[in-house]
């Protein structure tokens, strides 16, 4: 929720105080089970602060700041943690006091290799992907034979328009966006060229007039609340907005597909500040997360699946079991990563973003 | 009492000319991603050039003037009456009454322009009623316009237009209006030869004190105005977060409070004529 946003705006300048025997933590929101936060508390004599946002963007300015204070933050790999760490704002792991650094699938790891050479400087905990969340019932009432499993659902205006009177959010993030974009045109995700990212700003400009709104999180609530009909959106996001609707008093179908064209694999990982007062209480808060029975039940809490291969036997089958979290390995094959690109490139990009989201 | 007048003026320099200085120095530096904070330092005008080449930040601009002028117009038409009706009840009931105004500061700001999304949702209470009442049956949806924002402003800056209002209103010497009635002057002439030009103090402080911080407004647009809703708050914002681009970031920051001075300085000679005037 936006609301997130705004209070640690608020907070942006007073960070948590420093001491012994306590970890700090800045995390998304609703992002470890808090019961096992309290089960390591309990086990390490460490406190934990835990501290909570919902978009990578404060993250970043809060560590670019200097001196925020934390010990463990929670970016996504690419490219928030790879600038940062470009940045030197990490520091490397001891990794001799990470005994569950074991657990780790390693196929995840490699791919995130590609960003931090070695893992030296983060561990993975969650991934997930990028794709269409959709009021059932509301779709099939515009558009009965609506392609949800497809990106056309939101860059095709013959389709999209269909939904605009019911509410369409798309996310307000160029890194997830325009890589879509890309990738509906056929287009290479990662491309950085000028005349490819003109190609993709033109698909979103085209169907512009039909979104509500471009937000990060705000979609969660909306989608859930019935607001919207329609969002493109982190696969847990929209598992979140899918379980309060069908707690909610008029139960609303929510439901979630991961686009057959491919989708942006992002993985967020654990890493700790260059700043952070006392490695070592952080370092055990890393290897906490590593351990098997958090990652599950974390899993259970998120519907996002974790880089935890040790947790898998520990899940019920209708996370493990289930296409939308852990995906078979041919809809695997079409997953893509992005990379950062230069500052000039970031800038253009982040440029082109706010043209099309003002309608310029 | 050299210290009692130091003291201000310490506040100002820590507090403000400190902190300008350094957005300043941001400002004329040059975006590096790399570095944290991502600032290179120089003395480069560039990122005021390009707030003046590239038309997002002159429309983003104008678009704030817009809305918090006829953000500024409503809240004095809707103020002017409530200022005017509580200046002339009984003085038994005048607190009542101007705590009634004031009761809202008593939640908080966010939490009240939260509570409008609930209002103006897609099914939410307003459109619940329309259609319950029979007004619209299938009404347009007001959160995410600009009317949102517009409504948002309005109903957050009310208070700040109905107190100078009142405290200019309350000080009009009644016996004016009865000599200009025994005059033979009608209501509407004595209102406005009289009234309003006694009442223009107030009218000025309070339409600035709503227009300042409006063309700024940050919050309101961000919450309930929509993906179209231009205000050069939310293009500092999506500089600063979105782009992680500081320097032009405080550029905008600067450009801001420029031409904010203009307004600014118009309040402060209000203000210091109408204190020379007791």
């Amino acid at each position: 929720m936006r609301l997130y946003v705004l209070v640690s705006l608020l907070s942006l300048a007073a960070g948590p105080a420093l001491g012994q025997g306590k970890v700090n933590v800045y995390n998304w929101s609703d992002y470890i089970a808090p019961k096992e936060v309290e089960r390591f508390e309990k086990d390490s004599g460490v406190k934990v602060n835990y501290t909570t946002y919902d978009s990578n963007e404060i993250l970043d300015a809060k560590l670019k700041t200097g001196y925020s204070g934390y010990d463990v933050v929670v970016p996504t790999a690419s490219p928030f943690f790879v600038r940062q760490l470009a940045a030197n704002l990490y520091q490397p792991l001891d990794k001799s006091k990470l005994k569950n650094l074991k657990n780790l699938d390693p196929e995840i790891m490699t791919a995130l290799a590609k960003y931090d050479p070695g893992n030296a400087h983060a561990i993975p905990w969650m991934w997930g992907t990028t794709g269409i969340g959709y009021n059932v019932v509301e779709i099939k009432k515009r558009m009965p034979d609506a392609p949800v499993d497809s990106l056309r659902m939101v860059f095709d205006p013959a389709v999209v328009s269909k939904f605009k009177d019911c509410g369409v959010m798309i996310l307000d993030s160029p890194t997830d966006v325009l890589p879509a974009a890309l990738n509906y045109l056929g287009l290479d995700p990662d491309s950085k060229k000028p005349e490819d990212l003109a190609k993709a700003a033109a698909v979103v400009k085209a169907v512009r007039p039909y979104i509500r709104k471009f937000h990060s999180s705000e979609y969660i609530n909306a989608l859930a609340g019935g607001d919207i009909c329609l969002a493109f959106g982190y696969s847990g996001d929209i598992f979140q907005a899918r379980d309060r609707a069908a707690k909610a008093k008029d139960k609303r179908d929510i439901a979630y597909a991961i686009p057959k064209e491919g989708s942006l694999l992002w993985i967020d990982v654990a890493a700790i500040p260059k700043d952070a007062p006392d490695g070592d209480e952080a370092l055990r808060f890393l290897d906490f997360m590593m351990d098997p029975k958090v990652a599950a039940a974390s899993s259970a809490l998120t519907g996002y699946a974790n880089a935890n291969k040790a947790a898998l036997p520990l899940m019920p089958k209708s996370i493990t079991g289930n296409p939308l979290i852990y995906p078979p390995t041919d809809v695997r094959e079409r997953f893509y990563t992005v990379t950062a690109g230069t500052a000039e490139q970031v800038r253009d990009r982040t440029r082109l973003w706010t043209l099309i989201k003002v309608g310029r | 009492m050299r210290f009692v007048i130091a003291l201000p003026f310490l506040w100002l320099a820590v507090f403000f000319l400190l902190p300008f200085a350094l957005v300043l120095a941001i400002a004329l530096g040059s975006n590096a991603p790399d570095l944290a904070p991502p600032v290179e330092l120089g003395f480069s005008l560039k990122n005021f050039a390009l707030l003046f080449t590239d038309d997002l930040y002159v429309a983003a601009w104008l678009s704030s003037l817009r809305i918090a002028a006829t953000a500024t117009v409503v809240t004095l038409l809707l103020g002017y009456p409530m200022a005017y009706a509580v200046a002339r009840t009984s003085a038994r009931w005048r607190p009542v009454l101007l705590m009634l105004v004031i009761l809202p500061f008593w939640t908080s700001f966010l939490i009240r322009v939260y509570a409008w999304i609930g209002l103006l949702a897609n099914n939410g209470l307003l459109e619940q009623f329309l259609r319950w009442t029979g007004l619209a049956q299938n009404p347009e949806t007001i959160l995410g316009t600009e009317w949102a924002v517009q409504l948002g402003i309005v109903y957050a800056y009310l208070p700040f237009m109905v107190l100078p209002l009142y405290a200019a209103l309350e000080k009009l010497d009644l016996g004016l209006l009865e000599a200009a009635a025994d005059l033979g002057a009608p209501p509407v002439a004595a209102f406005l030869t009289i009234t309003l030009p006694l009442s223009l103090p107030g009218v000025v402080a309070g339409c600035l004190l709503v227009f300042i911080p409006a063309v700024g407004e940050f919050v309101i647009p961000d919450l309930l105005g929509g993906t179209g809703t231009l205000m050069i708050g939310k293009v500092l914002w999506d500089e600063f977060f979105t782009n992680a681009d500081w320097p032009l970031a405080s550029a905008v920051a600067i450009c801001l409070l420029v031409l904010l001075v203009g307004p600014i300085a118009l309040f402060q000679r209000q203000q210091a004529k109408s204190l020379e005037r007791k």
